[in-house]
């Protein structure tokens, strides 16, 4: 797709969004992925909700490790500073550049191989920490850059494109997220963007460790009958247990909606997500139910999707670490040197 | 029984080792016998010599007293506290004959576990605590204490300066005090009533110490961060390098505490493994915190990675090596200096980085705050070389000092107002001509200054490409940044012998105290060599100028491939016949025995007048 240069014009009645912004601000340069790839509809899912949350574009930093889902940065927020780390360590580079400036958000964009692998380590260490951060596996079973091995996601008995069977047991994301104590947790599929921009909004005004696992199929090396990360497959056993709206604040509710079949949750923030509950019996507030849930679903050949678990009372690292409201970049000379007298008190100490 | 050899007169000038067993509570009573020296205006060089272990095995500590102020270890002792039977025939074996032992006598023990040139002086200490008390575990404590009482009178230690510092420590925690105190007079008392004393060897009250300080490096260098403005620390467990993180915090949470609201102006994060600390040091300097790691020679090894990404992306981070004995876990309690090589090219690809050799405690500390000005200067990694020697051992060193004049050097930072005045920005164009390019935090500016950071190959515009014209430009450009480097880095110091010579020596870091005591040896003995301390890579022009200017030069090193001559003839083009390396890697610090000896045996190949045979 890479031969297509994007026309830098644009029409001059584009909407704007509250900050004057345009969908095109929120756009970056052109995809070099293969025509047809899930993450390609998970990156316009971000520049829409982006825009219609109303963030400016350079309040954003954008992480990811390597892989083809952490190639994906470039193409979306080209007026954030993106970040292309080493393979499977984003989190802890994320981590840092949280500490640094607690006033930017975090948008860390990582993959199965990148994420479930060589960087699962750091994907649950950052969890446990809490870091205040949009974390999306684009999760395709698969490595596509490298052509087509599985990934540690890939399920038990799914098939290859050059028909090797899969035999090791697959890691779930969510399933170690929800474990590991991260806020927010969601599942969703790339090819459902009513499902996913809502999620990802909500993630962004979520102060937590925010994860979202987006099936995401490989056009290329996994989109084959026998594969459990197909569009096929997965349109065929994708279970969504509820459809959120998300509302920047609480507003009258206009729709119909059946009896007790709708819950708010308000966020830190004021925002409001409204859960329409598509399964009556799934209560996105209780973890340990939530987990229970999805174990008995996967068993039934299900993929769950939907807001899996929302902690609306969440805080973060830097509310672990009691760290000062300013960033820690912003900090003068003055607040951070003792100075020559404190120094002497400190030798006559050690005397 | 009169020993065969008479016994050793000396003042203020021997070493006392203490030999036990780890985790009985003798580190804090040994290191109150130093400190009490100390106080009398002695100035001491303590070593803690410990196994990597928590309980049970062999410890010793040992206290070189040197009212000349040598620092280095000596070699060889005087007085041997043999409070450990596993290791009292090695023990023994190492007192200077005329020399002294001091041990428990509670249980007798056959003539053929001592030796016939020494002093033996016998106490019962067990028998002395059995009496006085009767739990266990004050019975270990507090022996250490009560030989710490009985060697006061021994070596005409006063009491007073003990009993201060026994004071000082449990200020406020009368209870305990006490009965410390109590522990040292019975010990004083019981050699007062029974034995000779004092020794041969005693301290007698001077005025040698001055303004000097007494501190570890690693607490120095973690001091140095705080005034070196680091606001994130990364680290991972490991010996010798926990204790600079541990440092940190503490210094932190006495000056970083904001006083209004009790929050942190800073944020130390003990991550899973070196990689994440690593990690978390790069993305916090990507977007603009002064961050460091501190770890060890494996950390490194591990690191490798991320290291070659901050080279290539060009992010500032620091990181502390504070060397161990190696390869693999290798020595984790003893020292060397093995991680220059490792550290100067780390990484995959081509990359050098830049490397500061503090010498002692207060160099730490300058070299430390200097690092994160290095840092944002020049873009890159930095590398502050301690080891456990330095790092680990309280060291008698000039005080910290600070100028409160001085601002941190924040490098090229491209601001808003720069960018809205339309300056052209490419986060890898040399706009000055020293392959230092403007960088922009992340959140600068709505419209311009964002740019992707990324380990692949990029253009100076940081666009992505695999253009090979494009990878050399970008290349050759990170090594003039190199070159830039060489002027901002701490220049050697260079020591003239006063008259013409042909004889040079070149040594860095940890090796600095057996150096300067190992010149003036030399020069007593007529012999004179010029000096060159490194204390950067890379390498200052004054040492290539050295290495010309000397027929031959000894390479001084705490490891066994003579890393620092690799590098030298490496990056100097030096024709390494000229280089003689003096290589001492057995994981105890080097000594001034050790140089003479080498350079002894080293000179007379070049038929220069012997120098007089010193021990061993």
């Amino acid at each position: 797709m890479t031969y297509l240069a994007k026309p830098r014009l644009h029409h001059p009645d584009l909407p704007k969004n509250k900050l004057g912004f345009t969908h095109r601000d929120y756009e970056g340069s052109v995809s070099t992925l293969c025509a047809g790839c899930g993450h390609d509809s998970i990156s316009s899912a971000i520049i829409v909700a982006f825009f219609e949350l109303d963030v400016a574009p350079h309040r954003v930093a954008k992480l990811s490790g390597i892989g083809c889902s952490s190639k994906t940065p470039t193409y979306f927020l080209g007026n954030s500073h993106g970040f292309n780390s080493v393979h499977g360590r984003m989190p802890s580079v994320l981590t840092g550049a949280n500490l640094a400036n607690r006033d930017l958000i975090y948008l860390g964009v990582s993959g199965d191989g990148d994420s479930a692998s060589i960087g699962l380590g750091q994907f649950a260490h950052s969890m446990r920490r809490g870091v205040n951060m949009v974390y999306i596996v684009e999760n395709n079973g698969v490595y596509g850059l490298t052509k087509g091995q599985f990934s540690a996601t890939a399920d038990k008995g799914s098939k290859a494109k050059r028909g090797a069977i899969n035999n090791d047991e697959p890691i779930d994301m969510v399933m170690l997220a929800l474990q590991l104590g991260a806020t927010m947790v969601a599942r969703s599929f790339s090819g459902d963007k009513e499902q996913l921009v809502p999620l990802i909004k909500a993630a962004v005004r979520h102060r937590g460790a925010a994860f979202i696992d987006v099936v995401s199929p490989c056009v290329a090396f996994n989109n084959h009958p026998g594969s459990t990360k197909s569009y096929d497959f997965v349109r065929e056993h994708n279970e969504a247990v509820n459809r959120l709206d998300f509302m920047p604040q609480r507003s009258e509710i206009t729709a119909e909606y059946a009896a007790g079949s709708v819950r708010e949750v308000v966020q830190h923030d004021g925002s409001v997500l409204r859960l329409r509950k598509l399964h009556d019996d799934y209560d996105a507030g209780d973890r340990i139910g939530a987990m229970n849930y999805l174990q008995q679903r996967h068993a039934a050949g299900e993929v769950v999707t939907g807001l899996l678990y929302l902690n609306s009372e969440a805080d973060d690292m830097h509310a672990s670490l009691n760290t000062v409201e300013t960033p820690l970049n912003e900090l003068s000379e003055k607040e951070l040197i003792p100075g020559a007298a404190a120094l002497e008190k400190f030798n006559a100490s050690l005397r | 029984m009169k020993p065969s050899v008479a016994p050793i007169q000396r003042v203020n000038d021997f070493v006392v080792k203490f030999a036990n067993v780890n985790g009985s509570g003798s580190a804090s009573a040994n290191l109150l016998f130093a400190k009490a020296i100390l106080r009398m205006g002695v100035p001491v060089a303590p070593r803690n010599i410990f196994p990597s272990n928590i309980q049970g095995l062999p410890t010793w500590f040992e206290v070189r007293v040197s009212e000349a102020g040598w620092r280095g270890r000596r070699g060889g002792v005087d007085l041997m506290v043999a409070m450990n039977p596993q290791t009292w025939d090695e023990d023994l074996k190492e007192i200077e004959p005329g020399g002294y032992l001091f041990h428990d006598s509670t249980k007798p023990l056959p003539a053929s576990k001592f030796r016939d040139d020494i002093t033996v002086v016998g106490i019962p200490l067990t028998e002395i605590c059995n009496r006085e008390y009767t739990d266990s575990r004050q019975r270990q404590l507090f022996k250490n204490i009560v030989y710490v009482g009985a060697l006061s009178a021994l070596l005409e230690i006063d009491p007073e300066e003990i009993a201060e510092l026994i004071g000082e420590q449990y200020k406020g925690k009368e209870a305990l005090l006490k009965p410390n105190v109590h522990a040292m007079h019975m010990g004083r008392t019981y050699t007062e009533n029974n034995l000779d004393y004092p020794l041969g060897i005693r301290v007698k009250r001077a005025n040698a110490v001055g303004e000097r300080i007494f501190i570890e490096g690693n607490s120095a260098a973690a001091l140095g961060c705080v005034y070196g403005g680091a606001t994130v620390a990364a680290w991972y467990p490991i010996t010798p390098s926990s204790s600079l993180a541990e440092a940190f915090a503490k210094h932190c949470r006495k000056f970083r505490t904001d006083a209004a609201t009790g929050k942190a102006r800073y944020a130390i994060i003990q991550a899973e493994d070196e990689l994440a600390s690593i990690g978390i040091v790069i993305g916090a300097a990507w977007n603009g915190a002064r961050s460091f790691t501190c770890t060890s020679g494996p950390g490194i090894s591990l690191m490798q990675e991320f290291i070659g990404l901050a080279y290539f992306a060009e992010i500032p981070a620091v990181l502390f090596d504070v060397q161990r004995g190696g390869p693999s876990t290798g020595m984790p309690t003893r020292t060397q200096q093995a991680d220059v090589l490792s550290c100067a090219y780390a990484s995959h690809g081509d990359t050098k980085h830049v490397l500061l050799f503090p010498e002692d405690p207060k160099e730490a500390f300058d070299f430390a705050a200097l690092s994160f000005d290095l840092a944002d200067r020049l873009q890159t990694p930095i590398f502050v070389m301690l080891d456990l020697d330095i790092g680990m051992q309280d060291w008698l060193c000039e005080p910290l000092s600070w100028d409160d004049k001085r601002v941190h050097d924040r490098g090229k930072m491209m601001t808003y107002e720069m960018l809205e005045a339309g300056k052209d920005f490419g986060r890898y164009l040399d706009v000055d001509g020293d392959g230092v390019p403007f960088r922009t935090r992340p959140g600068t500016h709505p419209k311009r200054g964002s740019y992707f950071t990324r380990g692949t190959t990029k253009d100076r515009y940081a666009r992505y490409t695999e253009d090979g014209a494009t990878y050399v430009d970008n290349m050759q450009r990170l090594l003039r940044k190199f070159e830039t480097a060489k002027q901002y880095v701490p220049a050697p110091v260079v020591r003239s012998a006063g008259q013409p010579t042909r004889f040079g020596a070149i040594y860095y870091g940890s090796t600095g105290p057996a150096m300067d005591e190992t010149l003036a040896t030399l020069a007593a003995q007529g012999v004179h060599m010029d000096t060159l301390r490194v204390r950067a890579f890379p390498f200052h022009d004054a040492v290539s100028d050295f290495i010309a200017a000397h027929g031959q030069v000894f390479v001084i090193e705490q490891n066994r491939d003579a890393q620092l001559r690799s590098l030298l003839v490496n990056e100097l083009m030096v024709d390494p016949a000229k280089l003689i390396p003096v290589l001492h890697y057995d994981g105890t610090p080097i000594t001034a025995r050790f140089i003479i000896g080498e350079i002894g045996d080293k000179l007379a190949m070049f038929n220069v007048t012997p120098l007089r045979k010193v021990a061993p």
